[in-house]
């Protein structure tokens, strides 16, 4: 037992290490980089004072490290720091927006996964036939074509021409929940589609190589029934690869609702990220990158964790 | 040697498109920003093959400029992702020890962050020029290049055959050429097809968010940023970069994918 | 037809095949086989690799792997013909009248769950046992198989068990449910010789002990004598010849059997030693970067030109550690490696082309030793150029000859390795070493991946190019019948250690310290009743338990 709860804290320890690894990332992308930060946002008119003013605001005058730390600092408060272009405080201007991000991903979460899993079943099922061929060529069709097109594509048929979703979400508090999934629709369709491509390959392919595993073919000469063998044999051994994949393609998720979001001018982190990187409003920039690498490492970890935990090797030492 | 209908198919349609693009002055009936009408979202009429676009110009020559683009900056792209990842990658596995460590865990460190968050960081404080634009996204993703790269390196270099070339005093140029390389090119080579579907997929989005290639160059992205308000007055012109990015895409899938099929029935691994 | 277990008739399995650059076709892999085994009888089916016995041991289990499917003929077990009863009939016969032990245990094993339930799965499944039963059965046949601690071991997963322990698993297994008939899929060939015996002689006294009959698949004639009643002899898919144990083994009436029969039995005299040894190695110790243990531990050996030592030892026992330490792979943590007359530097950067030149090596898998994007031309060419700068015609001409001394010619020049046979990338590998005009060559397991017969020839070939190079070789091996065949000094390494060393007529002769009397012991010979003779008169026990 001692190993695997050493694995663990491994892991977790890394994940750590990685997210703090990622914040220098993040804040060095934004100075490290040639051409005056300044002038890059307030562009080639700005008078000298101007620039001076946002020299200051932006605390370049400091050495960077110190001005790291001092950012860093204020992240382990909850303290984000504030918008340039706003003057707002980016922790309170996130926080609502976060909550609506997670709120679609959810949804698209919550359908996906099990649809993924059921039609990778499906496809190893009639491996080579034609639920799997048409499958193969529908999920090939779908990861060819970025995100908003899809996105545009469905708002042309469903929305426009069929009425039956609205295309524009934006969504309030004092809706209910059926309300806001109505509005919503759309958008989780879409996300949904986006990622089942990606998952339902690798289920197909993580469930196909646990089958033609040789304890399989030890199952079959045993004279157990497929659905014996698929529930006894294969399923046991597909979870973790499974859960791998289904993590990894969560983490996919949050790429994919940045760019959904602004298609749907949903309020969300992603559409407020991107609004701040045309802004060139560095604060909030680095303030969302962060939370979005963090969530994505995040994911990466649950999925390690549970391929640590799903290996009979590791929870049954010799 | 035969090639199956649909790498054939896969095959001419990527030719196409890159011929296309390189000619697209030649091609184009209109210029790429000229206005050809005063009326905007015309239909589609033997003047206008696909009508006009949101300002009044021509929309067929915007796509095969906008193409032109589109190509230009993913092929670009995808060779400065090519050589940077398949070198460094190739080094790792040779060198191994510190080097190769050092070199792989800061690639972790990078893939720990989804490209396209990295890329709208790093672009926050950049100026938008189509050269950026190329460095940006084939840094980023010579990334996954390196990882493949070294991993198929990794298992070559433990071949027998490596080591005998080493045992005869080789020098690191020929067995990086003469040995590893021409065993690793054939999954390369496919990969290079995925990367730049990728890279096609990742400018446009880029220019989608209108952090790409910026107006009034034209590109696929823009020209769904350009036209997505007609969409819900039900005109399509926003629609068309998804039939030419998604031909594109899957014509590019099936010759990697042959390619890729081909490789491993040579060295006998389906039979 | 009642009277026999098993009836097969003409039996016709035919297979996918997808070369390189060609439309996928199908083609017939058992051409009409046909054979009977009685109750409480084995049939041994032996053959080299492509012979088919694997495919038609499944084949009375009416199962076909991958795309392999059963294109005629009949196949009858208790009275009916299993290729035309119901799919609920045939999953009643699998696990419940015929049983399988394949050939790896290791991964037929489910690593997700205990090895009880695993043995216990189908006699409780197909209703022969209650689970108190089976579970009892299974303790009752770990027993008798020879397992430590038979009353806990199916708690434990697959990987908490050794190889030959879970080989032994795999027989429980296949026998718990009472079958009619069990199917050996090469159940010893991956073990080491010392476990093997064990393992052979356990299923040998469980197939006696519980009186079920058995089709017994390997390419070792000399194990299938110790354990089969009947034996038939397969090749490319064809019945050679199919006797009694005795008639085959003592009496073989066809070529190949004949051939089979006598493999290994190639002469050589022992020569002796010169003054002046090629290669000494002294006082070696060596261990892996990053480990704290040595697996070589003060290894002494000497090799006299144009001779040969061989180097033999189980998986562990750090023959093939030798070889890098010599080569220059592994430097030594101490000791010193003499050669040609001069010290060899610890690593291979350290090594002058001249000392490469003269130590050459060649390695078990011939696949992955040859590049398979260079010609046979490239691969033998390399050498020339690179030591001694030949070109053009020069080489090409000196090419042929290397090419003509292993007995293939000018018309491979252009082919690529992957449209050799097993044998003849063997022999490039070997005109590749001569190239160099070496004085010495490492034989790393050269023939232990190759069927009996090719091995044969490329032992031959390498006794006849030794008087014609005066190369002397180091011949690292598991295989004692190997040894015997073409050594004139044999080192034998247990653990790290040279346990015995010497002339091939001294260390081959007794008295014997335990370990080189369990090792020359356990290699199969071709004698009937020779198993029990030998586990009788053992004194140590072998490793792999």
């Amino acid at each position: 037992m001692s190993l695997l709860v050493k694995l663990l804290a491994q892991r977790i320890a890394l994940g750590l290490l990685l997210l703090f690894l990622v914040s220098i990332l993040i804040f060095a992308g934004t100075i490290i980089l040639p051409g005056d930060v300044a002038q890059q946002i307030l562009g080639q008119s700005a008078t000298p004072e101007a620039l001076a003013n946002m020299r200051r605001d932006l605390g370049l005058n400091d050495p960077p490290i110190k001005r790291y730390f001092s950012w860093l600092g204020g992240l382990v408060q909850g303290d984000l720091g504030t918008s340039l272009t706003s003057g707002k405080d980016i922790a309170e201007s996130i926080g609502k927006r976060l909550g609506n991000t997670l709120f679609l991903a959810f949804w698209a979460a919550i359908i996906s996964v099990p649809l993924a899993i059921l039609l990778g079943l499906i496809a190893v099922r009639y491996r080579e036939r034609w639920p799997d061929k048409l499958i193969s060529a529908v999920t090939l069709a779908s990861i060819s074509v970025p995100e908003f097109l899809i996105a545009y594509v469905a708002i042309f048929f469903v929305s426009v021409r069929l009425r039956w979703a609205p295309s524009v979400t934006t969504i309030n508090d004092s809706m209910s929940l059926s309300e806001k999934l109505h509005t919503i629709s759309l958008p989780i369709a879409v996300l949904t589609l986006v990622v089942l491509a990606h998952m339902m390959r690798m289920t197909r392919a993580a469930i196909l190589n646990v089958m033609q595993s040789a304890y399989i073919e030890t199952a079959e000469l045993k004279g157990l029934r497929t659905f014996t063998i698929i529930w006894k044999h294969a399923f046991p051994n597909s979870i973790a690869p499974v859960v791998n994949v289904v993590m990894l393609n969560l983490a996919y998720l949050v790429v994919g609702v940045v760019v959904i979001e602004v298609v749907f001018t949903y309020p969300g982190m992603g559409q407020f990220l991107v609004d701040h990187v045309s802004k060139r409003d560095i604060p909030v920039v680095q303030a969302c990158g962060l939370i979005f690498a963090a969530v994505y490492i995040g994911l990466n970890m649950v999925a390690d964790i549970v391929s640590i935990v799903a290996n009979p090797r590791l929870r049954h030492p010799k | 040697m035969r090639i199956p209908i649909a790498a054939l198919i896969g095959l001419i349609f990527t030719f196409a498109y890159f011929f296309i693009a390189i000619f697209a002055p030649w091609i184009a009936p209109y210029g790429m920003a000229e206005v050809v009408s005063r009326d905007v979202w015309l239909p589609p009429s033997s003047e206008f093959l696909l009508g006009t676009d949101n300002l009044g110009r021509d929309l067929l020559s915007r796509m095969i400029y906008g193409g032109r683009t589109t190509i230009f900056i993913a092929t670009a792209a995808t060779i400065l992702s090519f050589t940077t990842g398949s070198i460094l990658g190739f080094l790792a596995a040779v060198l191994g020890g510190w080097a190769d460590q050092a070199m792989s865990r800061f690639v972790d460190l990078i893939m720990s962050i989804p490209s396209l968050i990295f890329a709208l960081v790093v672009l926050s404080v950049m100026p938008v020029t189509v050269p950026v634009l190329i460095v940006v996204m084939g840094l980023l993703d010579s990334t996954r290049v390196y990882r493949l790269a070294r991993a198929v390196a990794v298992d070559i270099n433990v071949m027998d055959y490596v080591e005998a070339a080493k045992l005869r005093g080789e020098g690191r140029g020929w067995i990086i050429f003469r040995e590893i390389l021409p065993n690793a090119l054939s999954p390369l080579i496919a990969e290079m097809g995925l990367r730049f579907i990728f890279m096609v997929l990742f400018v446009s989005t880029l220019s989608f968010l209108g952090l790409g290639v910026q107006p009034p160059q034209a590109d696929w992205g823009g020209i769904v940023k350009e036209n997505a308000d007609g969409i819900v007055y039900g005109i399509g012109a926003a629609l068309y970069p998804a039939v030419a990015i998604a031909t594109l895409a899957i014509s590019v899938n099936l010759v990697a994918d042959w390619i890729l099929n081909r490789t491993t029935s040579l060295k006998g691994g389906r039979g | 037809m009642s009277d026999k277990l098993l009836k097969v008739q003409n039996l016709k399995i035919g297979a996918t095949v997808y070369p390189p650059g060609e439309k996928p076709h199908d083609i017939e892999i058992v051409h009409g086989v046909s054979f009977e085994v009685e109750k409480g009888k084995v049939l041994g089916l032996i053959g080299e690799s492509g012979a088919g016995k694997s495919t038609i041991g499944l084949a009375s289990m009416a199962y076909g792997r991958g795309g392999v499917k059963i294109t005629g003929g009949e196949v009858w077990v208790n009275g009916r013909d299993i290729l035309k009863t119901t799919n609920s009939d045939v999953r009643a016969l699998r696990g419940g009248e015929v049983t399988y032990v394949s050939q790896s245990a290791a991964a037929s094993f489910n690593p997700a769950k205990k090895i009880m339930d695993q043995v216990t799965e189908a006699a409780i499944l197909q209703g022969k046992f209650s689970k108190k039963e089976a579970e009892r059965r299974a303790v009752e046949l770990f027993q008798k198989l020879g397992l430590p601690d038979p009353e806990n071991i199916g708690n434990r997963y697959p990987h908490q068990v050794s190889g030959g322990q879970l080989q032994r698993c795999m027989t429980a297994l296949a026998l718990c449910p009472e079958p009619d008939l069990v199917v050996f899929d090469e159940p010893t060939t991956a073990l080491d010789v010392t476990t093997q015996i064990d393992v052979l002689m356990a299923i040998k006294e469980a197939i006696r002990d519980t009186g079920v009959a058995a089709l017994y698949i390997t390419h070792d004639l000399a194990v299938v004598a110790q354990v089969s009643d009947d034996i038939l002899v397969l090749k490319m898919g064809d019945m050679v010849e199919y006797g009694s144990v005795d008639q085959i083994i003592n009496n073989p009436q066809e070529e190949y059997t004949k051939a089979l029969v006598s493999v290994r039995s190639i002469e050589h005299a022992e020569k002796t030693p010169t003054p002046e040894p090629v290669l000494k190695v002294q006082n070696i110790t060596a261990r892996y970067k990053g480990t704290n243990f040595d697996v070589l531990k003060n290894i002494n050996v000497e090799l006299h030109p144009g001779q040969t030592l061989a180097v033999v030892g189980e998986s562990g026992s750090g023959k093939s550690t030798l070889a890098r330490v010599i080569t220059g792979l592994l430097p030594q943590s101490n000791g010193s490696v003499h050669f040609a007359g001069r010290d060899l530097s610890k690593d291979l950067g350290g090594r002058s082309k001249e000392d490469l030149r003269e130590l050459q090596m060649i390695y078990q898998m011939a696949d992955v030793a040859m590049n398979p994007r260079q010609t046979v031309g490239t691969i033998i060419g390399r050498p020339l150029e690179f030591y001694f700068g030949l070109r053009g015609a020069e080489k090409r001409k000196r090419i042929v000859e290397l090419l003509d001394e292993i007995e293939m010619g000018e018309g491979f020049i252009d082919r690529y390795p992957a449209e050799l046979s097993g044998g003849q990338k063997q022999r490039v590998c070997i005109a590749r070493a001569l190239a160099a005009k070496p004085k010495m060559i490492i034989c790393d397991e050269v023939t232990s991946a190759l069927d009996p017969l090719v091995a044969d020839g490329i032992l031959k070939l390498l006794l006849d190019l030794q008087k014609v190079e005066d190369v002397a070789y180091l011949f690292i091996t598991h295989d004692l019948a190997t040894v015997k065949a073409i050594a004139d000094s044999i080192a034998v390494m247990y653990q790290g250690e040279v346990v015995r060393y010497g002339g091939k007529t001294d260390v081959l002769s007794p008295p014997f310290d335990d370990y080189t009397d369990l090792l020359l012991s356990s290699v199969p010979e071709m004698k009937l009743g020779w198993l029990e003779d030998v586990i009788a008169n053992r004194k140590m026990e072998s490793a792999g338990n």
